[in-house]
């Protein structure tokens, strides 16, 4: 029975990663409607961003998820300006389109650089044992890591002046156009913080397993599951649906082969999109 | 009118006919791999462009059609003893049937939502796959030499399978070419530029929608059991890979969505130019970038893709390049 709860309880902490990286995915829905699908890439490109800044300048992974968030917001800015800009009030193909076609960029450009092999971040942080369970002090430290960066996110969207101008530009653009905000730069700004958050999720990743250039693309199927759960466009549900993704898969783990969680993943995550397409704590109707 | 004086009758035969008979007559068996996968991509992204193209409905995980069909064409001549073309048939039969079941679920869902679900469906079925023992599991399946055996030995099938293939290219064309200029295909037009209004002109969307969804998949299945056939493996990764969706879609893109001509047009160019990129030395390992920055050229300044800029350039010939 402990057993069951202790997987459970890791399960918690890595859905609290899961929740985080969804939230980048789901804040870009929520303000322009657009599919993100350069996020499995920049997942990726922040691992490769703490692994390198790690090792070739030393120091904690944690402090090196600082740089990699601000490369991870200019890389945003960029990448809006290049391929989202132009087709936001386009159908939605165009803008799958163009934000996969800079995820091949970024993918192809990797595997050239850094092939598809295993890499591994050197480090260790100690755990804590009870009762014959260990839970692991990167584990712990990373879901302490998402709720801080969430809760953060929280209040800048609530308290700050641009995070009110983001929810504003979300919720009516003409609206607040109208009320005086750029929403074109309201809307770039809102675009690079979804991929800066995709980047510190990637790096928080790298601290739990080891990974390459392709395992963006993984953590992204994830994100998308998370984000129906949560509620497409809504960013506290994307946290509770990683809390809610990691439970389901550390309460099944002790019964059935690891195979078959995906199974149970997808299975749940066409149904739900079916059955509850603005997520499963929409309030009203979900029409 | 009658259909012998339409040009496109002849365009497809003409391909059908160069097709098969530049490596058929030298016996060139290095062009007719290259030709072999280039088949393949027609085949999938003008049966794609019955959803994008024709319907607007972007089925980003396409492919699962083509890897079910593989599991199940495969499933049925190693294990059953099937003779291969039976095998693809009822593949190909039972793809579309889960196709319209799953169909009639999903197609309720407009735009985004519905893209995301079939990516979902692809990876459900990737992981399902992956644990169904007599399917071999996450290995796979492995042909043994001996399926080869009735049609004459490995060298000949592969021969028998190439024929196949082009015949399934010819019918997926015929296929768009039939449905674009039917009162279905309008149908389906309908939808594509406004799904309230045409429920509202007597267009059933939901019917159509599933009908189509499930045809879209039956000639790809097909495709699939001849491809893993000759393969002569298949494994849950290789049968459902995502990449190969969305090459379909920028195959779609390049030549022109909506177009009979456009698809099989981009399906040719965008193979040549992967296969020419794949050889280069020095550009074999920027493959994907390239790749990648031709799509986001195309969609940025050319979304009507090759076809829709020369349907612009010279209206007379929008005729012929249907």
């Amino acid at each position: 029975m402990f057993g069951v709860i202790a997987s459970m309880v890791d399960g918690l902490l890595l859905g609290a990663v899961y929740g985080l990286a969804a939230i980048g995915l789901t804040l870009i829905w929520g303000v322009m409607n657009i599919i993100n699908l350069t996020h499995g890439a920049l997942i990726a490109l922040g691992m490769f961003g703490v692994y390198f800044l790690t090792a070739r300048v030393g120091g904690s992974p944690y402090v090196a998820l600082l740089p990699v968030a601000v490369l991870g917001f200019v890389a945003g800015l960029a990448i809006y300006g290049l391929s989202v800009h132009r087709v936001i009030a386009r159908p939605p193909l165009m803008s799958l389109l163009s934000t996969f076609a800079v995820n091949m960029v970024i993918i192809g450009a990797g595997t050239a650089f850094w092939s598809t092999s295993i890499y591994n971040l050197p480090f260790s942080v100690p755990g804590i044992t009870w009762q014959g369970f260990t839970f692991t002090g990167a584990h712990m430290l990373a879901a302490a890591v998402a709720v801080v960066v969430a809760g953060a996110l929280y209040l800048f969207m609530r308290h700050t002046r641009l995070g009110k101008a983001i929810r504003a530009v979300a919720n009516n653009r003409q609206a607040a156009e109208l009320m005086g905000i750029p929403s074109g730069r309201i809307l770039a700004v809102a675009f690079a913080l979804g991929v800066a958050l995709a980047a510190v999720a990637g790096g928080l990743i790298a601290t739990l397993f080891p990974f390459t250039v392709l395992s963006g693309s993984g953590y992204q199927l994830k994100s998308f599951v998370v984000t129906v759960l949560g509620g497409l466009g809504n960013p506290a549900g994307a946290l509770v649906g990683g809390l809610l993704l990691g439970l389901i898969e550390g309460g099944v783990t002790p019964f059935i082969a690891v195979s078959w969680t995906p199974v149970i993943e997808f299975v749940l995550f066409v149904l739900i999109l079916i059955a509850f397409p603005k997520g499963l704590f929409a309030r009203g109707a979900a029409r | 009118m009658s259909l012998l004086r339409q040009p496109m009758l002849w365009l497809i035969l003409g391909a059908m006919a160069l097709f098969a008979g530049l490596p058929g007559f030298g016996g060139d068996v290095a062009l007719r791999e290259g030709l072999f996968l280039t088949a393949i991509a027609i085949i999938l992204a003008s049966n794609l462009n019955l959803m994008i193209g024709y319907t607007g409905y972007v089925n980003f995980g396409n492919i699962v059609f083509f890897g079910l069909g593989g599991y199940f064409g495969v499933w049925l001549t190693t294990m059953h003893g099937w003779p291969l073309v039976p095998a693809a048939i009822v593949a190909a039969i039972l793809v579309s049937t889960i196709a319209l079941f799953f169909g009639l679920g999903i197609l309720r869902l407009r735009g985004s939502y519905f893209t995301l679900a079939t990516i979902g469906i692809n990876e459900a079925v990737r992981a399902l796959v992956s644990n169904i023992d007599a399917w071999g599991g996450s290995t796979g399946m492995y042909l043994s030499v001996s399926v080869y055996q009735p049609l004459g030995g490995p060298r000949q099938a592969l021969w028998i399978v190439y024929f196949l293939v082009i015949g399934i290219m010819g019918a997926s064309l015929f296929l768009s070419w039939f449905i674009r200029r039917s009162k279905f295909g309008l149908g389906l037009f309908a939808i594509r530029e406004d799904e309230d209004a045409a429920s509202v002109l007597g267009v059933h969307p939901a019917l159509y929608k599933s009908v189509i969804y499930s045809v879209s998949g039956f000639l790809p299945a097909m495709a699939g059991a001849l491809f893993f056939f000759k393969n002569g493996v298949i494994q849950p990764d290789q049968a459902f890979d995502l990449t190969m969706s969305t090459e379909a879609i920028v195959m779609l893109m390049l030549g022109g969505q909506g177009s009979v001509t456009g698809a099989a047009v981009g399906a040719f160019l965008y193979d040549q130019l992967r296969s020419t990129l794949l050889t280069s030395s020095m550009f074999s390992q920027f493959q994907l970038v390239i790749a990648g920055i031709l799509l986001l050229l195309i969609v940025l300044f050319v979304p009507g893709g090759l076809i829709g800029w020369i349907g612009e350039r010279w209206p007379r010939l929008r005729r012929v390049l249907e």
